[in-house]
C-alpha cells in the first residue's frame, strides 16, 4: 500500500521515520516539520501537525498517546491529539532517539556527542554522559537487554549503559564510518553497514563476526523483523534477507528474499510488529510492504497486545509502571541479578572468620569414640582416623575427576514428562 | 498471485459484547518476555514493600479483669473461646468473634496461678493461692445458678501450676513437687521430685502423652515418665527457666523460655546441647507458645513485646508491642495457626494476628493466586540486600531499641576480648566452646 504525495502536502520533504509502536500505530515526521499520527489499520488520523521546525528524529513512547519529537533545537513530547506536553531544552541537537520500553528510558543521541537518558515517567534527566565520539547520528538499541549502540565515524561500534561513563564494549565494525546499526530481538545478532558498502553481521554473545556481504549500494538503513529478517535500504532499493529452516536458522546473505524498488531514496525503515508488514519512509512518502514471514503470528496479551481496548491499555500501563526496572540495573547480562554474587560471599565469609576468629563452615576434625575392652589403643585410634582422612582424600579426588570429565560425556535427554514446559521454546 | 501472509480477523481478538470477558490469548514464549529476572525483582520489591505498608496486626483488646492477667488457656473444641485467670483470682470466659465476656466466676482467693482445659472440652481446672484445685464445668450454671465447681481439692502447699493430660482423665500440678493426679480421687497418685526447690510450671507432651517436664526455681529442666515413678533426666542451665512448651508436632522437642532473655530449644534426647537459642528479648522471657503447624512460636517476655520465632532460626521474624502493653505475662496462639492472644499485667488481653499483613476472611481465587504469587516471589528474592532490608525492619519502642543496642556491645566487647585472649595464648590453651553449650552447666541422668 502506498499513500500518494500529496497527502504530504506535496512537498519534496523527505519524510522520515515510520516507528510503529507495538500497538498498531503508525508516527509519520517530515524533515520540513509535518508530523502525523494515526491507526494504521483502521487509517483514522489521530493527529497531524506542523511543528514548524526541523524534526531530526521521533519515537512514539510507552503507549499510543505520547511521542516525542527531536526538532532542530530542543526535544518536544507530544500528545496524540497534537498538543504539546513538554518542551525539554536540556536535550539540545537531538539527532537520534532510541524508546527502551520497560525502563520507560528515552536515550537520546546529539550531533554535540552527548548520549542523554530521560525516564518519562517522572520527568528527570537520569544520565548524561559526554561520549566522545563526534556525531552520533547513528544509534541503536538491543531490545533484550537494553544496551544503546552507536555508530561512529572512524568505523566503530560502541555499547553504552547509562550507569557507566565508558562504552561497555567498543568493536571495530568497519574500514570507514558507520551508517547503520540494528539488533535482533533476541539480542544475539547485530548487522551494521558502512562506508566500505560492507554488511557485516555480528555474534553480540561473542562479538565476532559472523558474515559479510559487499553491497554495490551501501545499506544506510538496517531492521530487523520479530521473526529475524534483515531489512536494508540500499539508496531508493530495499533488499529483505531471510532466514535458514528451523530454530535458529542463519541469516542467508548470499540470496536475498525480496527486493523492492521505491520511487525515491529511502530514508528509513521499520517493521511493523506481528504483522508482516514493512514500512518505508521514502522521498515520496510512506510505503508499506507485505514481508511474508515476517512478524510474530502469536503475541502475548499481557505483555503487547494490538487489539486492546482503553481499559485494557490503561491497566497494562500503570502494571508497567509498577514494574518500571531502574536505569541502575541496565548490564550487558539481564540474567545477572538472578545469579549468586560468587565473590561477594567468598569475601563476606572471609571477613567473618576474621571477625570471629575461627571458620563456623568448617567440618569439624574427626574424632574416633572411644571404645571399651582394649580397642581403644592408640594403635587403632591412628588407623581409624587414617581411614576416615582417606576416604576423604577419595571422595575428593572422584569429584575432580568426575568435574574433568563431565563436558566430555553426552548430555542425556530427560524423559517427556520431566522436561520443563518451556522447552519447547528453545532453540 | 497467492501469497501467504498474517492476517489476523479482529473478531477473533476482540470480544463480542460488553458482558464478555477479553480475550487474553497467551504466548510463553521466553522470547517474547524479555527481562524477566529485573522484572521479577522488581515484582519482588513491590510485593516486600506493600507487605510492610499492610502489616496491621493488631485486632482487639479484650476489656474486662480488674487485675492483671496471670494465666490463660485455649478451648480444645472451639476456636472461638479462651479463659483466663487474673491475679485477684477471677477467672473469664471470652468469645473472640464478638470480642467480649461471656462468663465470670471468682475462682480463688488470690492468684489464679494455672488454668487449663481438658481435652475434651467440657470442664477446666484453676490452682490458685488459696492450696486448692478447683474443677469447674465449661458451660455455665442455668439462669438463678451459682457458680460452683464440680469440684474442689485442698492441699497443703500453694499450687503454681497445672496441666492436663492430652488423652487420659489424669491431670498434673506443680508447686513444692510435681504431683499427678487421677480426677476421681482427692489425693495424688504419684508424687515425683528430684531436688529441694520449687517448680513453677508443668507441661504435657501432646504427641508422646506420657511425658512430662517441668521447670524448678533452681535452674533446672526436669523431663519425667509417667509410668514410672522416678524423673528421667534434667539438665541444669545458668539461669532459671519461666515456663517450657511441647512442640505440637515433633515428639521430642520443647522450647523453654529463660529468665537470661533467651529461648531454647532443645531435643528431650540429647540435653547436653540444645537445637537452638533464640536470642532477641532484652529482658526475662515469661511464656512461651508453639503454634499448631510446630514451626514456630511465640514468646511473651517482661520487656513489653512478643515475638515471633521459626524453630530452626536464632532470631525473631516479627515483634509485636503497643504503648498500652505492659509486661507480658502470658501468650497463646490459637489452633487454626491465625491469632496470637497475649495477657499482661495492665488487665488486658490483646488478640493479633499470627501473619501481620494477611488479610482475614475469604479470599477471591483471583485474589489468592496473586497472593501466593507474591508469597513465591518475595521467597526467591529474599536475599537480595534491598529486600531483605525492607522485610526485616520493624519499629521498635525506644526502650527496647536502646537496651539491644546496649546489649549487642557488650556481647561484640566479650567476644572481641576471648579472641585477643586466645590470640595473645598459648595455641589450644583455651579451646571454642560453642555458644550453644555455653549456656548448659550439666545434664543429669
Amino acid at each position: 500500500m502506498s499513500l500518494p504525495g500529496p497527502w504530504l502536502g506535496g512537498s519534496p520533504a523527505a519524510p522520515l521515520i515510520p516507528p510503529i509502536s507495538p500497538h498498531r500505530h503508525l508516527l509519520l515526521g517530515g524533515q520540513r516539520g509535518h508530523v502525523a499520527a494515526l491507526d494504521w489499520q483502521t487509517k483514522s488520523l489521530l493527529c497531524e501537525i506542523n511543528v514548524m521546525e526541523t524534526v531530526t528524529d521521533i519515537t512514539w513512547l510507552h503507549t499510543e498517546t505520547m511521542f516525542a519529537v527531536a526538532q532542530r533545537r530542543w526535544l518536544y513530547v507530544y500528545d496524540n491529539q497534537g498538543v504539546e506536553l513538554n518542551c525539554l531544552k536540556r536535550f539540545n541537537g537531538v539527532l537520534r532517539m532510541e524508546f527502551l520500553p520497560y525502563h520507560f528510558l528515552l536515550a537520546t543521541a546529539s550531533e554535540t556527542g552527548f548520549l542523554q537518558y530521560l525516564d518519562i515517567s517522572v520527568g528527570k534527566e537520569v544520565a548524561t554522559i559526554c561520549t566522545r565520539g563526534g556525531r552520533l547520528g547513528v544509534m541503536g538499541q538491543n531490545p533484550a537487554n537494553a544496551i544503546v549502540h552507536l555508530g561512529h565515524s572512524n568505523g566503530t561500534v560502541t555499547l553504552w549503559s547509562p550507569n557507566v561513563k565508558e562504552p561497555l564494549v567498543r568493536m571495530l565494525c568497519h574500514q570507514g564510518g558507520v551508517r547503520a546499526v540494528a539488533v535482533d530481538s533476541s539480542g544475539t545478532y547485530m548487522a551494521t553497514s558502512g562506508l566500505d558498502r560492507k554488511l557485516r553481521v555480528y555474534d553480540l554473545r561473542a562479538y565476532q563476526p559472523l558474515q559479510s556481504l559487499v553491497l554495490p549500494v551501501g545499506a544506510g538503513h538496517l531492521s530487523f523483523s520479530q521473526r529475524g529478517l534483515l531489512a536494508a535500504a540500499c539508496g531508493d532499493v530495499v533488499q529483505l534477507w531471510g532466514r535458514g529452516a528451523g530454530k535458529g536458522g542463519t541469516l542467508i546473505l548470499w540470496d536475498p528474499y525480496l527486493s523492492h524498488t521505491l520511487p525515491r531514496a529511502a530514508h528509513s525503515l521499520r517493521f511493523c510488529p506481528f504483522e508482516d508488514v514493512l514500512g518505508v519512509g521514502h522521498g515520496s512518502g510512506f510505503t508499506s510492504l507485505l514481508v511474508p514471514g515476517a512478524g510474530q503470528a502469536n503475541f502475548d496479551a499481557l505483555e503487547n497486545n494490538p487489539f486492546r481496548s482503553q481499559k485494557q491499555r490503561q491497566e497494562w500501563e500503570v502494571k508497567a509502571l509498577l514494574e518500571k526496572i531502574p536505569s541502575e540495573l541496565i548490564t550487558l547480562d539481564p540474567g545477572q541479578l538472578g545469579r549468586v554474587d560468587a565473590i561477594t560471599m567468598e569475601q563476606k565469609h572471609q571477613e567473618r572468620v576474621e571477625r570471629l576468629g575461627f571458620d563456623p563452615q568448617a567440618k569439624p576434625a574427626f574424632q574416633p569414640r572411644r571404645k571399651l575392652k582394649g580397642r581403644s589403643s592408640a594403635g587403632s585410634l591412628l588407623r581409624r582416623k587414617k581411614k576416615v582422612a582417606n576416604e576423604e582424600q577419595r571422595t575428593k579426588i572422584r569429584k575432580s575427576l568426575e568435574q574433568q570429565q563431565a563436558p566430555e560425556r553426552e548430555p542425556k535427554a530427560a524423559p517427556r514428562a520431566q522436561r520443563p514446559a518451556l522447552d519447547r521454546f528453545k532453540k | 498471485m497467492r501469497v501467504k501472509v498474517l492476517s489476523r480477523n479482529p473478531d477473533d481478538y476482540i470480544r463480542e459484547t460488553k458482558q464478555d470477558l477479553q480475550r487474553v490469548p497467551r504466548n510463553y514464549d521466553p522470547a517474547l518476555h524479555p527481562f524477566e529476572v529485573p522484572r521479577e525483582y522488581m515484582r519482588a520489591l513491590n510485593a516486600t514493600k506493600l507487605e510492610r505498608v499492610f502489616a496491621k496486626p493488631f485486632l482487639a483488646s479484650l476489656d474486662g479483669h480488674r487485675d492483671g492477667v496471670n494465666c490463660m488457656a485455649k478451648h480444645p473444641q472451639s476456636l472461638s473461646t479462651v479463659l483466663s485467670g487474673a491475679c485477684d483470682g477471677e477467672v473469664k470466659i471470652w468469645n473472640l468473634t464478638k470480642r467480649e465476656c461471656i462468663r465470670t466466676l471468682q475462682a480463688h482467693e488470690g492468684f489464679v496461678r494455672g488454668i487449663c482445659t481438658r481435652f475434651c472440652g467440657t470442664s477446666f481446672f484453676t490452682v490458685g493461692d488459696d492450696k486448692t484445685v478447683k474443677h469447674w464445668k465449661m458451660d455455665g450454671p442455668g439462669y438463678g445458678g451459682e457458680e460452683e465447681p464440680l469440684h474442689t481439692i485442698l492441699g497443703k502447699t500453694v499450687y503454681t501450676g497445672i496441666d492436663h493430660h492430652w488423652k487420659e482423665p489424669v491431670f498434673a500440678t506443680c508447686g513444692h513437687q510435681v504431683d499427678i493426679w487421677d480426677e476421681q480421687r482427692t489425693s495424688p497418685i504419684c508424687s515425683l521430685t528430684w531436688g529441694v526447690d520449687s517448680i513453677s510450671s508443668v507441661k504435657f507432651n501432646p504427641v508422646e502423652t506420657y511425658l512430662l517436664g517441668s521447670c524448678a526455681s533452681d535452674r533446672n529442666i526436669v523431663l519425667y515418665d509417667m509410668r514410672q515413678s522416678t524423673p528421667l533426666k534434667k539438665v541444669i542451665l545458668d539461669m532459671r527457666t519461666n515456663t517450657l512448651c511441647w512442640n505440637p508436632m515433633e515428639a521430642f522437642i520443647f522450647t523453654s523460655a529463660n529468665e537470661d532473655h533467651n529461648l531454647y530449644t532443645f531435643d528431650m534426647r540429647f540435653l547436653e546441647s540444645p537445637v537452638m537459642i533464640h536470642i532477641d528479648h532484652v529482658s526475662a522471657v515469661l511464656d512461651v507458645d508453639y503454634s499448631p503447624t510446630g514451626k514456630e512460636f511465640v514468646s511473651a517476655s517482661f520487656d513489653k513485646s512478643i515475638r515471633i520465632f521459626p524453630v530452626d532460626k536464632g532470631r525473631s521474624r516479627e515483634v509485636y508491642h503497643t504503648k498500652r502493653m505492659q509486661h507480658v505475662i502470658t501468650v497463646k496462639w490459637t489452633y487454626d495457626n491465625k491469632y496470637i492472644l497475649c495477657g499482661s499485667d495492665e488487665m488486658n488481653i490483646r488478640l493479633w494476628k499470627a501473619n501481620a499483613s494477611e488479610k482475614l476472611g475469604v479470599l477471591v481465587p483471583r485474589e489468592r493466586a496473586a497472593m501466593n504469587y507474591n508469597q513465591k516471589l518475595k521467597e526467591k528474592f529474599q536475599h537480595h540486600p534491598q529486600i531483605k532490608r525492607i522485610a526485616r525492619h520493624r519499629h521498635l519502642p525506644k526502650a527496647i531499641y536502646s537496651q539491644a543496642k546496649e546489649l549487642r556491645i557488650m556481647r561484640e566487647a566479650r567476644r572481641r576480648k576471648e579472641l585477643n585472649r586466645r590470640k595473645h595464648s598459648k595455641p589450644g590453651s583455651s579451646p571454642f566452646v560453642s555458644e550453644k553449650k555455653k549456656h548448659i552447666v550439666a545434664v543429669v541422668k
